[in-house]
């Protein structure tokens, strides 16, 4: 019977220990997928197959020097080893070139975390034939990813980290005959052919909207209702440094104005760190177990992210973040809007689905741009009357989510990462749709 | 040099498929990325990959196996599982490939100075070391980081038809950065990093300008922290090849890219404002404007002599005078489109299958100095190195930002602006193409970042372009 993948990193872990010196410290992460990728464009598959890997991340540390490196695993343990050892050797030749290291901080518990979701995936023939089924004469496209991802975390100090969960994520559209489209995405670990087909129905039911006539808008001012989805590329372009210890403290986060208290955000708006229950590993990268953070209060800076390398530059406690600080389950608190209540709330002004590609026109002073993309709608006394052109937006967060942040609503949308850049990403957001007075289009 | 090559024949040899065609890609990568941050090495990260992508072709339907495992049985077992997925899929497959030529051309492919080895660690750790310090004692330089990475890649294509195609190549991504803040406004500068990357040995480095360029660009971004916001109005805009390549990229690449156009892409990177009968037709810009697909130019990063499904690359123009010729669409694309494209099939490694991708995509030098280009211009801007860009899923609305903006007035550079952003639509923007820098102001440039496709991949593409002049472009600056 072939080894788990539990059983493989164990593996490597006790060659490891047995390799080490005695003047060496190390940290081992792991990471492994065994993953289905089909593609879908028009209702078909464009492309289809399958990926098995795994990697470890070495660091060694003697005498305050390290190095990293990272090194994809055979799946054969004799193979494994040899890389194993030829990682070692690199490393040990590596580390005399180096001066010590002013800033490194080794996490020197050992704390132990398991966490096995293992509940089985649908066969990917189950999957093809509901898409048959239920989008065979639309236009839908997109991609269905599914199967289990490993990570692992171990230190000479006996640390030991597993995460090992069996997910599922389809992302797909489905598009109007007029280019129009709508987004949506059924992902989790237990697959239900009622959700799915449920999360297809909403899909088709938007199409009818998506055929009337487009509106085409000025530039302006507008009042606007951002979906969760909308409102996750907003946190998510926050997340890249937003609440980074280092970025704050070298002028490179969007959001150095509010720390050091010279702009404020929305008394209705409560940003969580929310690890515990997420999908993500309860354990850094750099092997730190991960902490429940509260990054905003009522509007007001609270926590930022520090690694422990940050940790030790800037004179900080750090509090487990990964070494990159970008949150990977975030979590904005719900407000009073109920959902149902949107349009008539909105009355008239902008329905936005979805935004698309943002990125920074001033990013000390969190001024970002972005566009409109799939379902986004006018609506006019709480009725959606017609699809909007494509959009761009221009404006700073300190009003979009300060002075112009009107509401939140009751529900939150938990959406999965559908990142797949390297491997299948675990991170994951937790959001309410937001009300705003006026969101400044400029093109 | 290619040491797996002989393995990798004799296990390719021993597979047994019950496919039509089938072909084994295999990639084996190692990266070195360096840093020194405030005058502090980063710890080095290293990283070894290699692994092996299994594609079938079973009565015109293909599907595809990635694996780690090596052996004959892993491979063997990975072409099982391309094979069992290929049947799985046949019924509700997109495309019948049955008619589809396969690659059977044998060659090898180098980059320039493969075989000069590199300074050893220590040195190139020395040299970044060396940079960092040479940024002022200035308490408003709150930031600054000198980086080096260094990737060799080596790829082996085989297929059941007898192709053999091997590629060893190495890329040098130098870089530099300098924060400058006066704790409510922040200014970086950089050179190289995400706009700078060759082919190469260690002239790569010497090209980017790292070596004693650090003290000059901490005292462009002090500059910028005193520097007036860039005006709002519209004005002449001048773009530097460090922002050339970002146009290029952002505005004819991607909406060049066939797979777009035909709407694989819909749901993640985008479709395009360009349609398939726009080839032959579209005036897509002025008569100025030259855009080729130039995979011969040894150094640009996406240089090679055939992409990953083994289509041979050749220079191309896709835009000649204006008129838009062919896009950037490799075999399959050309198949499913019947229009001619280019050989731009790539995959980011062993783990992801080929898609259309840019590769090098370049204008073309005109006939203009750069003083001469400022001196054409009455009231303008000159804008240099990227650092915002944000287009829609059409690539046609966009709005893009530079580190460094310098007024223009009645043909001369005057003072410089800080926060230079600018916006337009792809579809018109191209026609205000008013002049050409010549070879002097040609740079041949890239970047290891351009992401695209489900599931994800990240490539390296190259873009060369001379400083180009568009005429009446809105331009605004930031809040502060």
């Amino acid at each position: 019977m072939a080894a788990t993948p539990l059983q493989r990193f164990e593996d490597l872990l006790g060659a490891l220990r047995d390799a080490r010196r005695t003047d060496e410290q190390f940290t081992l992460g792991y990471s492994a997928e065994q993953s289905q990728f089909i593609r879908f464009n028009h209702a078909r598959v464009r492309q289809a197959g399958s990926v098995s890997q795994a990697s470890a991340l070495l660091r060694l540390v003697s005498e305050g020097r390290q190095a990293e490196l990272q090194f994809t695993l055979g799946d054969d343990p004799q193979v494994d080893r040899e890389r194993l050892n030829q990682a070692l050797a690199q490393l040990r030749q590596t580390l005399p070139l180096l001066a010590a290291d002013p800033y490194l901080q080794l996490d020197e518990s050992a704390w132990q975390s398991r966490n096995l979701l293992q509940q089985p995936l649908p066969d990917c023939r189950q999957v093809l034939a509901q898409v048959q089924q239920g989008a065979g004469e639309l236009d839908l496209v997109g991609i269905y990813a599914a199967g289990p991802i490993c990570r692992g975390f171990a230190s000479s100090f006996g640390a030991f980290g597993w995460h090992q969960a069996n997910s599922f994520n389809f992302d797909w559209s489905l598009f109007h005959a007029n280019g129009q489209a709508v987004k949506a995405n059924y992902a989790g670990q237990s697959w239900s052919s009622e959700a799915f087909a449920a999360r297809l129905r909403q899909a088709r039911e938007q199409l009818d909207y998506l055929g009337r006539p487009l509106r085409v808008l000025n530039p302006g001012r507008y009042r606007a209702y951002l979906a969760p989805a909308a409102l996750e590329e907003i946190t998510g372009l926050l997340c890249w440094g937003g609440f980074s210890a280092q970025s704050l403290a070298t002028g490179d986060s969007p959001l150095q104005r509010l720390y050091s208290g010279d702009a404020q955000l929305s008394p209705l708006l409560n940003i969580d760190e929310q690890v515990s229950g997420s999908l993500s590993p309860a354990f850094s990268d750099e092997g730190s177990p991960r902490n429940d953070l509260r990054l905003i209060g009522a509007g007001r800076p609270l926590e930022r992210l520090a690694s422990a390398r940050s940790a030790a530059e800037f004179k900080l406690q750090a509090n487990g973040a990964d070494s990159h600080e970008s949150p990977s389950a975030l979590s904005l608190g719900a407000g009073d809007l109920a959902s149902g209540d949107v349009l008539a709330r909105l009355g008239t002004g902008l329905y936005i689905s979805n935004l698309w590609y943002l990125n920074y026109s001033d990013l000390p002073a969190a001024r970002m741009t972005g566009l409109t993309r799939f379902a986004t709608f006018w609506v006019e006394d709480g009725q959606i009357q017609a699809p909007v052109s494509t959009m761009r937006f221009d404006d700073s967060l300190y009003s979009l989510l300060g002075s112009q942040l009107e509401a939140l609503t009751q529900e939150r949308e938990l959406m999965l990462s559908t990142s797949t850049y390297g491997q299948r990403q675990t991170g994951s957001s937790h959001l309410p749709g937001a009300l705003v007075r006026g969101l400044m289009l400029t093109l | 040099m290619f040491d797996s090559s002989a393995l990798l024949r004799q296990r390719f040899a021993g597979l047994r498929s019950t496919a039509d065609v089938f072909s084994l890609r295999h990639v084996q990568q190692s990266l070195q990325s360096l840093s020194v941050r405030r005058n502090v090495a980063e710890p080095p990260f290293f990283s070894q990959d290699q692994g092996a992508m299994l594609t079938v072709r079973i009565q015109g339907v293909e599907a595809y196996a990635a694996t780690a495992d090596l052996s004959l049985a892993g491979l063997q077992r990975a072409l099982e599982q391309a094979e069992a997925m290929a049947r799985q899929i046949a019924h509700l497959a997109l495309l019948d490939l049955r008619a589809q030529p396969v690659a059977c051309e044998r060659h090898d492919y180098c980059s320039p100075n493969l075989d000069q080895p590199l300074p050893p660690l220590a040195d190139c750790l020395a040299l970044l070391a060396a940079e960092s310090a040479s940024v002022p004692r200035d308490r408003r330089l709150v930031n600054w980081q000198a980086s080096l990475g260094i990737s060799q890649v080596e790829q082996v294509y085989l297929n059941s038809v007898g192709a053999e195609l091997r590629h060893a190549q190495r890329f040098l991504f130098p870089g530099f950065s300098v924060t400058a803040s006066d704790g409510q406004d922040s200014q970086s500068r950089s050179l190289g990093r995400e706009n700078f990357g060759q082919q190469g040995g260690l002239e790569v480095v010497e090209r980017c300008g790292l070596v004693g360029g650090g003290a000059r660009v901490a005292d462009e971004a002090l500059q910028l922290l005193l520097a007036p916001n860039t005006p709002s109005g519209v004005r002449d805009l001048l773009l530097m090849p460090d922002q050339m390549m970002l146009q290029i990229h952002e505005s004819i690449g991607h909406p060049l890219e066939m797979d777009r156009i035909l709407g694989d892409e819909r749901n993640y990177a985008g479709t395009s404002f360009v349609q398939a009968s726009d080839f032959g037709q579209l005036r897509y810009g002025s008569k100025l404007l030259n855009v080729t697909f130039d995979p011969s130019i040894p150094e640009e990063l996406a240089s090679y002599s055939h992409d990953d499904d083994g289509t041979p690359a050749r220079k191309q123009f896709l835009i000649r005078d204006g008129l838009l010729l062919r896009p950037l669409g490799g075999a399959l694309s050309q198949y499913r489109s019947g229009l001619e494209g280019v050989a731009n099939s790539r995959a980011c490694g062993w783990n992801r299958a080929p898609i259309d991708r840019m590769a090098n995509l370049n204008i073309e030098p005109g006939d203009q100095s750069l003083d001469q280009l400022v001196g054409g211009i009455e009231h303008g801007i000159l804008m240099r190195t990227n650092r915002s860009w944000s287009i829609d899923d059409a690539r046609n609305k966009f709005q893009f930002g530079c580190e460094w903006g310098q007024l223009i007035e009645n043909g001369e550079l005057k003072g410089v602006v800080k926060n230079p952003n600018y916006r337009g639509i792809s579809s018109g923007f191209w026609r205000n193409l008013s002049a050409v820098g010549d070879r002097s102001t040609h740079q041949v440039l890239g970047t290891p970042n351009c992401g695209k496709g489900e599931p994800n991949q990240v490539v390296r593409v190259g873009h060369a372009s001379p400083a180009c002049v568009f005429s009446q472009i809105d331009v605004f600056g930031g809040d502060a």
